[in-house]
Protein backbone atom coordinates (compact mmCIF):
# COMPACT_ATOMS: atom_id res chain seq x y z
CA UNK A 1 0.00 0.00 0.00
CA UNK A 2 2.57 2.78 0.69
CA UNK A 3 4.69 1.48 -2.19
CA UNK A 4 1.52 1.88 -4.23
CA UNK A 5 0.80 5.37 -2.59
CA UNK A 6 4.49 6.63 -2.62
CA UNK A 7 5.86 5.38 -5.94
CA UNK A 8 2.49 5.28 -8.13
CA UNK A 9 -0.25 7.31 -7.05
CA UNK A 10 1.51 10.25 -5.52
CA UNK A 11 3.96 10.67 -8.82
CA UNK A 12 0.64 10.14 -10.58
CA UNK A 13 -0.30 13.16 -8.89
CA UNK A 14 2.39 15.21 -9.36
CA UNK A 15 2.15 14.26 -13.10
CA UNK A 16 -1.54 15.16 -12.96
CA UNK A 17 -0.59 18.94 -11.50
CA UNK A 18 1.77 19.74 -14.27
CA UNK A 19 -1.11 18.61 -16.78
CA UNK A 20 -3.81 20.15 -15.16
CA UNK A 21 -1.49 24.07 -14.97
CA UNK A 22 -0.99 23.29 -18.88
CA UNK A 23 -4.01 22.51 -19.93
CA UNK A 24 -5.95 24.95 -18.14
CA UNK A 25 -4.24 27.65 -20.77
CA UNK A 26 -5.14 25.05 -23.59
CA UNK A 27 -8.41 24.55 -22.66
CA UNK A 28 -9.17 28.83 -22.52
CA UNK A 29 -7.60 29.89 -25.76
CA UNK A 30 -9.93 27.42 -27.38
CA UNK A 31 -12.93 28.69 -25.06
CA UNK A 32 -12.13 32.03 -25.73
CA UNK A 33 -9.96 32.41 -28.95
CA UNK A 34 -11.59 29.54 -30.31
CA UNK A 35 -8.22 27.66 -31.63
CA UNK A 36 -6.04 24.74 -30.53
CA UNK A 37 -2.84 26.37 -29.43
CA UNK A 38 0.10 23.99 -30.44
CA UNK A 39 2.70 25.87 -29.38
CA UNK A 40 1.52 26.22 -25.98
CA UNK A 41 4.18 23.09 -25.21
CA UNK A 42 6.78 26.01 -26.53
CA UNK A 43 5.42 28.64 -24.23
CA UNK A 44 5.95 26.67 -21.39
CA UNK A 45 9.65 25.19 -22.50
CA UNK A 46 10.11 29.11 -22.80
CA UNK A 47 9.50 29.62 -19.16
CA UNK A 48 11.49 27.07 -18.45
CA UNK A 49 14.45 28.63 -19.72
CA UNK A 50 14.01 32.24 -18.76
CA UNK A 51 13.70 30.22 -15.02
CA UNK A 52 17.27 28.84 -15.99
CA UNK A 53 18.71 31.82 -16.98
CA UNK A 54 17.40 33.61 -13.87
CA UNK A 55 18.66 30.71 -11.75
CA UNK A 56 22.20 31.20 -13.11
CA UNK A 57 22.27 34.66 -13.03
CA UNK A 58 21.66 34.83 -9.36
CA UNK A 59 23.05 31.67 -8.31
CA UNK A 60 19.86 30.82 -6.31
CA UNK A 61 20.24 26.99 -5.35
CA UNK A 62 17.49 26.72 -2.82
CA UNK A 63 14.15 25.11 -4.20
CA UNK A 64 12.00 27.13 -2.42
CA UNK A 65 13.85 30.51 -3.43
CA UNK A 66 13.22 29.38 -7.27
CA UNK A 67 9.85 28.71 -6.83
CA UNK A 68 8.87 31.57 -4.61
CA UNK A 69 11.41 34.61 -6.11
CA UNK A 70 12.31 33.33 -9.44
CA UNK A 71 9.15 31.09 -10.50
CA UNK A 72 6.70 34.35 -10.41
CA UNK A 73 9.37 36.65 -11.71
CA UNK A 74 9.91 33.79 -15.12
CA UNK A 75 5.78 33.47 -15.43
CA UNK A 76 5.47 37.58 -15.71
CA UNK A 77 8.65 37.84 -18.29
CA UNK A 78 6.87 34.65 -20.12
CA UNK A 79 3.34 36.13 -20.45
CA UNK A 80 4.72 39.36 -21.96
CA UNK A 81 6.91 37.51 -24.42
CA UNK A 82 3.27 36.06 -24.90
CA UNK A 83 1.40 39.38 -25.35
CA UNK A 84 3.69 40.45 -27.35
CA UNK A 85 3.48 37.06 -29.86
CA UNK A 86 -0.47 37.98 -29.94
CA UNK A 87 0.33 41.23 -30.87
CA UNK A 88 2.28 40.91 -33.58
CA UNK A 89 1.16 37.31 -34.71
CA UNK A 90 -2.61 36.66 -33.48
CA UNK A 91 -4.59 39.80 -33.46
CA UNK A 92 -4.02 40.47 -37.26
CA UNK A 93 -5.73 37.26 -37.46
CA UNK A 94 -8.38 37.65 -35.03
CA UNK A 95 -11.28 37.35 -37.80
CA UNK A 96 -9.61 34.22 -39.69
CA UNK A 97 -10.99 30.80 -39.67
CA UNK A 98 -9.72 29.25 -37.17
CA UNK A 99 -8.07 26.78 -39.71
CA UNK A 100 -5.51 29.59 -39.98
CA UNK A 101 -4.80 30.47 -36.38
CA UNK A 102 -4.11 26.50 -35.60
CA UNK A 103 -1.81 26.41 -38.26
CA UNK A 104 -0.45 30.15 -36.91
CA UNK A 105 0.18 28.26 -33.42
CA UNK A 106 2.02 25.32 -35.59
CA UNK A 107 4.22 27.82 -36.83
CA UNK A 108 4.95 29.49 -33.55
CA UNK A 109 5.50 26.62 -32.01
CA UNK A 110 8.46 25.56 -34.60
CA UNK A 111 9.50 29.36 -34.52
CA UNK A 112 9.73 29.36 -30.52
CA UNK A 113 11.35 25.81 -30.05
CA UNK A 114 14.17 27.13 -32.93
CA UNK A 115 15.02 30.26 -31.24
CA UNK A 116 15.01 28.23 -27.77
CA UNK A 117 17.44 25.92 -28.97
CA UNK A 118 19.47 28.68 -30.92
CA UNK A 119 19.49 30.89 -28.11
CA UNK A 120 20.52 28.15 -25.01
CA UNK A 121 21.28 25.41 -26.96
CA UNK A 122 20.11 22.04 -27.01
CA UNK A 123 22.14 19.83 -24.61
CA UNK A 124 19.94 18.93 -21.28
CA UNK A 125 20.24 21.14 -18.11
CA UNK A 126 19.39 21.17 -14.78
CA UNK A 127 17.78 23.71 -12.67
CA UNK A 128 17.70 22.64 -9.22
CA UNK A 129 21.01 20.72 -8.81
CA UNK A 130 21.85 17.96 -5.92
CA UNK A 131 20.03 15.26 -4.17
CA UNK A 132 16.78 16.63 -2.72
CA UNK A 133 15.86 16.19 0.96
CA UNK A 134 12.48 13.59 1.09
CA UNK A 135 9.29 14.27 3.34
CA UNK A 136 8.85 11.17 5.59
CA UNK A 137 5.10 10.33 7.29
CA UNK A 138 3.85 8.04 9.76
CA UNK A 139 6.86 5.55 8.91
CA UNK A 140 5.14 4.62 5.76
CA UNK A 141 5.17 7.53 3.74
CA UNK A 142 7.81 8.84 1.88
CA UNK A 143 7.64 11.97 -0.67
CA UNK A 144 10.26 14.18 -2.42
CA UNK A 145 9.95 17.59 -0.78
CA UNK A 146 9.85 18.91 -4.21
CA UNK A 147 6.99 16.51 -5.09
CA UNK A 148 5.14 17.98 -2.67
CA UNK A 149 5.90 21.46 -3.19
CA UNK A 150 5.06 21.36 -6.57
CA UNK A 151 1.57 19.62 -5.86
CA UNK A 152 0.99 22.42 -2.81
CA UNK A 153 1.97 25.24 -5.77
CA UNK A 154 -0.25 23.25 -8.41
CA UNK A 155 -2.99 23.32 -5.98
CA UNK A 156 -2.45 27.54 -4.90
CA UNK A 157 -2.28 28.47 -8.40
CA UNK A 158 -5.33 26.52 -9.74
CA UNK A 159 -7.23 28.25 -6.48
CA UNK A 160 -6.30 31.53 -7.86
CA UNK A 161 -7.43 30.62 -11.40
CA UNK A 162 -10.75 29.49 -9.24
CA UNK A 163 -10.69 33.24 -7.82
CA UNK A 164 -10.02 34.91 -10.75
CA UNK A 165 -12.88 33.16 -13.03
CA UNK A 166 -15.18 33.45 -9.69
CA UNK A 167 -14.80 36.44 -7.99
CA UNK A 168 -13.55 39.23 -10.85
CA UNK A 169 -15.09 41.21 -13.58
CA UNK A 170 -12.55 40.05 -15.66
CA UNK A 171 -12.49 36.10 -14.84
CA UNK A 172 -16.24 36.86 -15.40
CA UNK A 173 -16.26 38.25 -18.84
CA UNK A 174 -13.53 35.63 -19.78
CA UNK A 175 -16.52 32.85 -19.30
CA UNK A 176 -18.35 34.62 -20.66
CA UNK A 177 -17.29 35.19 -23.72
CA UNK A 178 -16.08 31.07 -24.11
CA UNK A 179 -20.09 30.53 -23.27
CA UNK A 180 -20.43 33.11 -26.74
CA UNK A 181 -18.04 35.27 -27.94
CA UNK A 182 -20.71 36.78 -30.27
CA UNK A 183 -23.07 37.91 -27.45
CA UNK A 184 -20.17 39.20 -24.90
CA UNK A 185 -19.38 41.57 -28.05
CA UNK A 186 -23.58 42.47 -28.20
CA UNK A 187 -22.86 42.88 -24.23
CA UNK A 188 -20.31 45.11 -24.59
CA UNK A 189 -17.45 43.51 -23.15
CA UNK A 190 -14.48 44.34 -24.21
CA UNK A 191 -13.39 41.26 -25.59
CA UNK A 192 -9.83 42.32 -26.31
CA UNK A 193 -9.24 42.94 -22.65
CA UNK A 194 -10.99 39.46 -22.37
CA UNK A 195 -8.39 37.67 -24.94
CA UNK A 196 -5.22 39.26 -23.26
CA UNK A 197 -6.60 37.70 -19.69
CA UNK A 198 -6.49 34.76 -21.36
CA UNK A 199 -2.77 35.06 -22.54
CA UNK A 200 -1.79 36.26 -18.87
CA UNK A 201 -3.25 33.21 -17.48
CA UNK A 202 -2.57 30.80 -20.04
CA UNK A 203 0.86 31.77 -20.34
CA UNK A 204 1.68 32.36 -16.37
CA UNK A 205 0.40 28.98 -15.78
CA UNK A 206 1.83 27.17 -18.60
CA UNK A 207 5.44 28.65 -16.89
CA UNK A 208 4.67 27.33 -14.01
CA UNK A 209 4.06 24.05 -15.00
CA UNK A 210 7.66 23.90 -16.91
CA UNK A 211 9.40 25.28 -14.07
CA UNK A 212 7.36 22.25 -12.25
CA UNK A 213 8.31 20.07 -14.56
CA UNK A 214 11.84 20.86 -14.59
CA UNK A 215 12.54 21.11 -10.80
CA UNK A 216 11.55 17.30 -11.14
CA UNK A 217 13.26 16.41 -14.08
CA UNK A 218 15.28 17.97 -16.67
CA UNK A 219 15.34 21.26 -18.84
CA UNK A 220 14.81 20.20 -22.31
CA UNK A 221 13.94 22.59 -25.09
CA UNK A 222 11.82 19.55 -26.10
CA UNK A 223 10.10 18.83 -22.61
CA UNK A 224 7.19 21.25 -23.40
CA UNK A 225 6.53 19.47 -26.51
CA UNK A 226 6.54 16.25 -25.11
CA UNK A 227 4.03 17.22 -22.78
CA UNK A 228 1.39 18.94 -25.11
CA UNK A 229 -0.73 15.24 -26.23
CA UNK A 230 -1.20 14.30 -22.70
CA UNK A 231 -1.98 18.29 -22.11
CA UNK A 232 -4.40 18.13 -24.88
CA UNK A 233 -5.69 14.99 -23.44
CA UNK A 234 -6.79 16.58 -20.26
CA UNK A 235 -7.77 19.36 -21.76
CA UNK A 236 -10.49 17.30 -24.09
CA UNK A 237 -10.99 14.74 -20.95
CA UNK A 238 -12.23 17.59 -18.78
CA UNK A 239 -14.57 18.81 -21.62
CA UNK A 240 -13.08 22.02 -23.80
CA UNK A 241 -13.22 25.41 -22.36
CA UNK A 242 -13.70 23.90 -18.99
CA UNK A 243 -10.55 25.13 -16.64
CA UNK A 244 -12.52 22.97 -14.12
CA UNK A 245 -12.28 20.03 -16.65
CA UNK A 246 -8.58 20.73 -17.41
CA UNK A 247 -7.86 20.63 -13.96
CA UNK A 248 -9.50 17.47 -13.21
CA UNK A 249 -8.81 16.19 -16.81
CA UNK A 250 -5.27 16.98 -16.09
CA UNK A 251 -4.98 14.90 -12.47
CA UNK A 252 -6.68 11.74 -14.14
CA UNK A 253 -4.18 11.77 -17.25
CA UNK A 254 -1.29 11.91 -14.87
CA UNK A 255 -2.22 8.96 -12.39
CA UNK A 256 -3.84 6.97 -15.02
CA UNK A 257 -0.59 7.20 -16.59
CA UNK A 258 1.61 6.80 -13.45
CA UNK A 259 -0.84 3.52 -12.69
CA UNK A 260 -0.98 2.27 -15.61
CA UNK A 261 2.82 0.41 -15.09
CA UNK A 262 1.73 -0.62 -11.01
CA UNK A 263 1.72 -4.43 -10.61
CA UNK A 264 -2.02 -4.89 -10.88
CA UNK A 265 -2.06 -8.74 -12.13
CA UNK A 266 1.01 -10.56 -11.40
CA UNK A 267 4.74 -9.21 -10.25
CA UNK A 268 5.77 -7.42 -13.34
CA UNK A 269 4.20 -4.06 -14.44
CA UNK A 270 0.78 -4.22 -15.81
CA UNK A 271 2.16 -1.70 -18.94
CA UNK A 272 5.75 -1.47 -20.19
CA UNK A 273 6.65 2.09 -18.41
CA UNK A 274 7.59 2.88 -22.03
CA UNK A 275 3.99 2.98 -23.26
CA UNK A 276 2.70 5.15 -20.81
CA UNK A 277 2.68 8.10 -22.75
CA UNK A 278 0.16 6.15 -24.74
CA UNK A 279 -2.16 6.24 -21.83
CA UNK A 280 -3.13 10.35 -22.44
CA UNK A 281 -3.33 9.26 -26.27
CA UNK A 282 -5.95 6.16 -25.59
CA UNK A 283 -7.99 8.51 -23.28
CA UNK A 284 -8.14 11.38 -25.99
CA UNK A 285 -9.62 8.59 -28.44
CA UNK A 286 -11.85 7.32 -26.12
CA UNK A 287 -13.28 10.35 -25.20
CA UNK A 288 -13.31 11.81 -28.49
CA UNK A 289 -15.13 8.73 -29.90
CA UNK A 290 -17.82 8.11 -27.06
CA UNK A 291 -18.22 11.60 -25.30
CA UNK A 292 -16.50 14.33 -27.65
CA UNK A 293 -17.88 17.11 -24.84
CA UNK A 294 -16.01 15.56 -22.30
CA UNK A 295 -16.73 15.27 -18.78
CA UNK A 296 -17.86 18.70 -17.70
CA UNK A 297 -19.73 19.30 -21.17
CA UNK A 298 -17.51 21.64 -22.95
CA UNK A 299 -17.63 22.40 -26.74
CA UNK A 300 -17.29 19.84 -29.17
CA UNK A 301 -14.77 20.10 -32.22
CA UNK B 1 -38.78 62.60 -29.79
CA UNK B 2 -37.27 60.38 -32.43
CA UNK B 3 -35.04 58.08 -30.82
CA UNK B 4 -34.07 55.73 -33.29
CA UNK B 5 -34.26 55.72 -37.23
CA UNK B 6 -33.73 53.82 -40.38
CA UNK B 7 -33.69 55.46 -43.32
CA UNK B 8 -33.89 53.60 -46.71
CA UNK B 9 -30.94 50.98 -44.99
CA UNK B 10 -29.68 49.04 -47.41
CA UNK B 11 -27.36 45.84 -47.05
CA UNK B 12 -26.79 41.97 -46.41
CA UNK B 13 -24.48 39.63 -45.50
CA UNK B 14 -21.63 39.07 -47.82
CA UNK B 15 -22.57 39.51 -51.26
CA UNK B 16 -26.10 38.84 -50.62
CA UNK B 17 -28.58 41.83 -50.18
CA UNK B 18 -31.11 41.49 -47.65
CA UNK B 19 -32.39 44.51 -46.80
CA UNK B 20 -33.41 46.51 -50.07
CA UNK B 21 -34.39 49.83 -48.83
CA UNK B 22 -36.12 49.65 -45.31
CA UNK B 23 -37.57 52.73 -43.16
CA UNK B 24 -38.49 52.43 -39.93
CA UNK B 25 -38.27 54.44 -36.42
CA UNK B 26 -38.94 54.78 -33.17
CA UNK B 27 -40.19 57.60 -30.91
CA UNK B 28 -39.87 57.99 -27.38
CA UNK B 29 -41.98 56.33 -25.20
CA UNK B 30 -43.36 53.73 -27.99
CA UNK B 31 -43.71 50.41 -28.51
CA UNK B 32 -42.98 48.95 -32.29
CA UNK B 33 -43.34 46.04 -33.70
CA UNK B 34 -41.82 44.27 -36.69
CA UNK B 35 -44.03 41.23 -38.24
CA UNK B 36 -43.13 39.82 -42.00
CA UNK B 37 -43.38 36.18 -42.82
CA UNK B 38 -40.46 34.25 -42.15
CA UNK B 39 -36.79 35.00 -43.63
CA UNK B 40 -38.44 38.62 -44.84
CA UNK B 41 -35.30 40.26 -42.75
CA UNK B 42 -36.20 41.47 -39.77
CA UNK B 43 -33.83 40.18 -37.85
CA UNK B 44 -31.66 41.75 -39.70
CA UNK B 45 -33.02 44.65 -39.78
CA UNK B 46 -32.01 44.68 -35.56
CA UNK B 47 -29.03 43.55 -36.95
CA UNK B 48 -28.58 46.53 -38.92
CA UNK B 49 -29.29 48.62 -36.15
CA UNK B 50 -26.30 47.30 -33.95
CA UNK B 51 -23.68 47.47 -37.04
CA UNK B 52 -23.77 43.50 -37.06
CA UNK B 53 -23.69 43.78 -41.28
CA UNK B 54 -22.50 46.08 -43.48
CA UNK B 55 -24.81 48.73 -44.51
CA UNK B 56 -24.03 49.78 -48.30
CA UNK B 57 -26.26 52.51 -48.55
CA UNK B 58 -28.99 54.53 -46.27
CA UNK B 59 -28.48 55.50 -42.74
CA UNK B 60 -28.97 54.18 -38.57
CA UNK B 61 -29.92 57.09 -36.54
CA UNK B 62 -29.50 57.74 -32.88
CA UNK B 63 -30.87 60.78 -31.51
CA UNK B 64 -30.76 61.95 -34.81
CA UNK B 65 -26.95 61.04 -34.55
CA UNK B 66 -25.82 58.63 -37.37
CA UNK B 67 -24.48 55.51 -35.83
CA UNK B 68 -24.79 53.45 -39.25
CA UNK B 69 -22.13 50.53 -39.48
CA UNK B 70 -20.76 51.04 -36.01
CA UNK B 71 -19.54 48.07 -34.71
CA UNK B 72 -21.85 46.63 -31.77
CA UNK B 73 -19.27 46.85 -28.74
CA UNK B 74 -19.83 51.01 -29.62
CA UNK B 75 -23.23 50.65 -30.22
CA UNK B 76 -24.00 49.10 -26.88
CA UNK B 77 -21.73 52.08 -25.38
CA UNK B 78 -23.94 54.53 -26.91
CA UNK B 79 -27.09 52.97 -24.89
CA UNK B 80 -28.69 50.32 -27.06
CA UNK B 81 -29.33 47.27 -26.20
CA UNK B 82 -30.59 44.09 -28.01
CA UNK B 83 -31.51 41.05 -26.83
CA UNK B 84 -30.85 38.57 -29.79
CA UNK B 85 -33.04 35.48 -31.21
CA UNK B 86 -31.38 32.98 -29.76
CA UNK B 87 -28.33 32.59 -27.67
CA UNK B 88 -29.44 35.51 -25.86
CA UNK B 89 -27.78 33.94 -22.30
CA UNK B 90 -24.44 33.14 -21.60
CA UNK B 91 -25.72 29.64 -20.29
CA UNK B 92 -22.70 28.67 -18.01
CA UNK B 93 -22.75 32.03 -15.86
CA UNK B 94 -25.44 32.18 -13.34
CA UNK B 95 -28.27 34.25 -13.17
CA UNK B 96 -26.91 37.01 -11.70
CA UNK B 97 -23.44 36.56 -13.33
CA UNK B 98 -25.84 37.40 -16.39
CA UNK B 99 -27.01 40.59 -15.36
CA UNK B 100 -23.47 41.86 -14.18
CA UNK B 101 -22.12 41.03 -17.59
CA UNK B 102 -25.01 42.93 -18.93
CA UNK B 103 -23.66 45.89 -16.87
CA UNK B 104 -19.87 45.59 -18.32
CA UNK B 105 -19.87 48.96 -19.84
CA UNK B 106 -21.13 50.46 -16.75
CA UNK B 107 -18.71 52.01 -14.17
CA UNK B 108 -21.07 53.04 -11.80
CA UNK B 109 -21.84 50.63 -9.32
CA UNK B 110 -24.91 48.96 -10.72
CA UNK B 111 -26.09 47.41 -7.40
CA UNK B 112 -29.28 49.59 -7.57
CA UNK B 113 -30.22 48.09 -10.63
CA UNK B 114 -29.69 44.71 -10.04
CA UNK B 115 -32.66 45.01 -6.82
CA UNK B 116 -34.77 47.61 -9.71
CA UNK B 117 -34.10 44.19 -12.32
CA UNK B 118 -35.34 41.53 -9.57
CA UNK B 119 -38.01 43.33 -8.60
CA UNK B 120 -39.16 43.23 -12.61
CA UNK B 121 -38.74 39.83 -12.59
CA UNK B 122 -39.14 38.28 -9.05
CA UNK B 123 -38.49 34.49 -10.24
CA UNK B 124 -34.98 35.81 -11.24
CA UNK B 125 -34.16 36.55 -7.77
CA UNK B 126 -34.84 33.28 -6.64
CA UNK B 127 -32.75 31.41 -8.73
CA UNK B 128 -29.82 33.99 -9.15
CA UNK B 129 -27.61 31.39 -8.06
CA UNK B 130 -28.09 28.71 -10.97
CA UNK B 131 -26.51 28.52 -14.03
CA UNK B 132 -28.78 30.58 -16.63
CA UNK B 133 -28.64 27.42 -19.08
CA UNK B 134 -30.32 26.05 -16.46
CA UNK B 135 -33.67 27.44 -16.30
CA UNK B 136 -36.86 27.32 -18.33
CA UNK B 137 -37.15 28.87 -21.61
CA UNK B 138 -39.50 32.02 -20.36
CA UNK B 139 -36.89 32.29 -17.37
CA UNK B 140 -34.20 32.29 -19.63
CA UNK B 141 -35.88 35.55 -21.88
CA UNK B 142 -36.09 37.31 -18.54
CA UNK B 143 -32.45 36.64 -17.81
CA UNK B 144 -31.58 38.44 -21.71
CA UNK B 145 -34.06 41.20 -21.09
CA UNK B 146 -32.81 41.83 -17.44
CA UNK B 147 -29.27 41.49 -18.65
CA UNK B 148 -29.82 44.23 -21.65
CA UNK B 149 -31.67 46.32 -19.19
CA UNK B 150 -28.78 46.36 -16.74
CA UNK B 151 -27.32 49.63 -18.61
CA UNK B 152 -30.86 51.23 -19.11
CA UNK B 153 -30.88 51.48 -22.34
CA UNK B 154 -31.81 54.41 -24.20
CA UNK B 155 -33.81 52.01 -26.42
CA UNK B 156 -34.28 48.06 -26.03
CA UNK B 157 -34.46 46.04 -29.31
CA UNK B 158 -36.48 42.31 -28.53
CA UNK B 159 -35.99 39.69 -31.29
CA UNK B 160 -38.78 37.32 -31.07
CA UNK B 161 -38.78 37.16 -27.57
CA UNK B 162 -41.40 35.28 -27.20
CA UNK B 163 -40.04 32.11 -29.59
CA UNK B 164 -40.58 29.12 -28.79
CA UNK B 165 -42.75 29.87 -25.05
CA UNK B 166 -45.83 28.32 -24.14
CA UNK B 167 -48.74 30.53 -24.48
CA UNK B 168 -48.96 31.26 -20.95
CA UNK B 169 -44.83 32.28 -20.64
CA UNK B 170 -45.78 34.76 -23.97
CA UNK B 171 -48.33 36.90 -21.97
CA UNK B 172 -46.21 37.50 -19.35
CA UNK B 173 -43.67 38.18 -21.70
CA UNK B 174 -45.74 40.74 -23.53
CA UNK B 175 -46.78 41.91 -19.81
CA UNK B 176 -43.40 42.46 -19.02
CA UNK B 177 -42.28 44.30 -22.33
CA UNK B 178 -45.21 46.79 -21.66
CA UNK B 179 -44.32 47.20 -17.91
CA UNK B 180 -40.45 47.83 -19.67
CA UNK B 181 -41.76 50.10 -21.98
CA UNK B 182 -44.01 52.12 -19.36
CA UNK B 183 -40.93 52.85 -17.19
CA UNK B 184 -39.81 55.04 -19.83
CA UNK B 185 -38.02 52.55 -22.17
CA UNK B 186 -38.56 52.97 -26.04
CA UNK B 187 -38.70 49.30 -27.43
CA UNK B 188 -38.43 47.85 -31.16
CA UNK B 189 -39.15 44.17 -31.17
CA UNK B 190 -40.02 41.72 -33.90
CA UNK B 191 -42.51 39.20 -33.42
CA UNK B 192 -44.26 36.28 -35.19
CA UNK B 193 -47.33 36.41 -32.49
CA UNK B 194 -48.19 39.17 -34.91
CA UNK B 195 -52.04 39.09 -33.07
CA UNK B 196 -50.49 39.56 -29.62
CA UNK B 197 -47.42 41.99 -30.28
CA UNK B 198 -49.51 44.25 -32.28
CA UNK B 199 -52.01 44.36 -29.36
CA UNK B 200 -49.63 46.32 -27.56
CA UNK B 201 -47.93 48.30 -30.19
CA UNK B 202 -47.83 52.10 -30.98
CA UNK B 203 -46.98 51.26 -34.14
CA UNK B 204 -46.23 48.35 -36.27
CA UNK B 205 -44.18 47.62 -39.62
CA UNK B 206 -44.41 44.31 -42.04
CA UNK B 207 -41.54 43.81 -44.08
CA UNK B 208 -41.45 41.22 -46.92
CA UNK B 209 -38.40 40.37 -48.97
CA UNK B 210 -36.29 42.67 -47.30
CA UNK B 211 -38.84 46.25 -48.22
CA UNK B 212 -41.46 47.67 -46.00
CA UNK B 213 -44.92 46.40 -46.96
CA UNK B 214 -47.21 47.97 -44.82
CA UNK B 215 -47.04 50.62 -41.95
CA UNK B 216 -49.66 52.00 -39.21
CA UNK B 217 -50.94 52.00 -35.77
CA UNK B 218 -51.05 48.97 -34.02
CA UNK B 219 -54.62 48.45 -34.57
CA UNK B 220 -54.88 49.97 -37.85
CA UNK B 221 -52.87 46.67 -38.76
CA UNK B 222 -54.85 44.42 -36.87
CA UNK B 223 -57.73 45.93 -38.73
CA UNK B 224 -55.95 45.62 -42.05
CA UNK B 225 -57.54 42.68 -44.50
CA UNK B 226 -54.26 42.40 -46.30
CA UNK B 227 -52.21 42.11 -43.05
CA UNK B 228 -54.71 40.21 -41.55
CA UNK B 229 -54.61 37.72 -44.38
CA UNK B 230 -51.06 37.40 -44.30
CA UNK B 231 -49.95 37.39 -40.85
CA UNK B 232 -52.41 37.04 -38.55
CA UNK B 233 -53.52 33.31 -38.94
CA UNK B 234 -51.96 33.25 -35.83
CA UNK B 235 -49.25 31.07 -36.84
CA UNK B 236 -45.88 30.43 -38.10
CA UNK B 237 -46.73 28.81 -41.78
CA UNK B 238 -48.53 32.47 -42.52
CA UNK B 239 -46.02 32.47 -45.32
CA UNK B 240 -48.07 30.71 -47.82
CA UNK B 241 -51.51 30.67 -46.78
CA UNK B 242 -52.50 30.05 -50.69
CA UNK B 243 -51.01 26.56 -50.18
CA UNK B 244 -53.51 25.04 -47.52
CA UNK B 245 -56.80 26.64 -47.89
CA UNK B 246 -58.62 25.31 -44.70
CA UNK B 247 -56.23 26.66 -42.72
CA UNK B 248 -56.86 29.22 -39.90
CA UNK B 249 -56.07 32.87 -41.76
CA UNK B 250 -58.98 31.45 -43.61
CA UNK B 251 -61.09 30.83 -40.39
CA UNK B 252 -60.53 33.90 -39.03
CA UNK B 253 -61.34 35.72 -42.22
CA UNK B 254 -64.93 36.76 -41.56
CA UNK B 255 -64.18 38.31 -38.72
CA UNK B 256 -61.25 40.61 -40.23
CA UNK B 257 -63.04 41.14 -43.06
CA UNK B 258 -66.12 42.57 -40.99
CA UNK B 259 -64.19 45.34 -39.68
CA UNK B 260 -62.34 46.34 -42.86
N1 LIG C 1 -25.64 35.26 -41.02
C1 LIG C 1 -26.25 35.16 -42.21
N2 LIG C 1 -25.53 34.95 -43.32
C2 LIG C 1 -26.13 34.85 -44.53
N3 LIG C 1 -27.45 34.93 -44.72
C3 LIG C 1 -28.23 35.14 -43.66
C4 LIG C 1 -27.67 35.25 -42.34
N4 LIG C 1 -28.68 35.45 -41.47
C5 LIG C 1 -29.81 35.44 -42.20
N5 LIG C 1 -29.54 35.27 -43.51
C6 LIG C 1 -30.53 35.26 -44.59
O1 LIG C 1 -31.15 36.52 -44.62
C7 LIG C 1 -32.52 36.40 -44.88
C8 LIG C 1 -33.30 37.13 -43.82
O2 LIG C 1 -33.08 36.52 -42.57
P1 LIG C 1 -33.65 37.07 -41.22
O3 LIG C 1 -33.38 38.51 -41.13
O4 LIG C 1 -33.12 36.20 -40.14
O5 LIG C 1 -35.19 36.80 -41.41
P2 LIG C 1 -36.37 36.93 -40.37
O6 LIG C 1 -37.29 37.94 -40.96
O7 LIG C 1 -37.01 35.58 -40.31
O8 LIG C 1 -35.80 37.34 -39.06
C9 LIG C 1 -32.83 34.91 -44.95
O9 LIG C 1 -32.91 34.56 -46.31
C10 LIG C 1 -31.65 34.27 -44.32
O10 LIG C 1 -31.38 33.03 -44.92
MG1 LIG D 1 -35.62 36.35 -37.25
Amino acid sequence: MAEFINFYLFPGLVLGSIYALGAIGITMTFGILRFANFAHGETMTLGVYIAWTLVQLTGFKSMLAILLVLMPISMMLTIMVVLLIDKAFYKPLRASPVIILVIASFGLMLMIRSVTQFSWGVQLKTILPGIQPRMQLLDFFSFPLKHVFIVGGALLLMYAVHYVLTYTKIGKAMRAMSDSPELARLTGINTEKVVMATWVMGAGLACAAGVFLAVDTQVDTMMGFKILLPMFAAAILGGVGKPYGAMAGGVVIGVAEELSSYHWIGDGPLLDPGYKQGIAFAIMIAILVWRPTGLFKGKSF
Amino acid sequence: MRVLELDSVVGGYGDTQILHGVSMHVDAGEIVVIIGPNGAGKSTAMKAVFGLLKLTEGAVLLDGQAITNTPPEQVVRHGVCYVPQTGNIFPSLTVEENLEMGAFVRTDDFKPRLNEIYQMFPPLLEKRQQPAGTLSGGQRQMVAMGKALMLEPKILLLDEPTAGLSPKFRGEIFETVKKINSAGTPILMVEQNAKQALGIADRGYVLVDGKNRFEGTGQDLLDDREVAEMFLGGGKQSEEPPAKPSKPAAKKQPRKSGKT
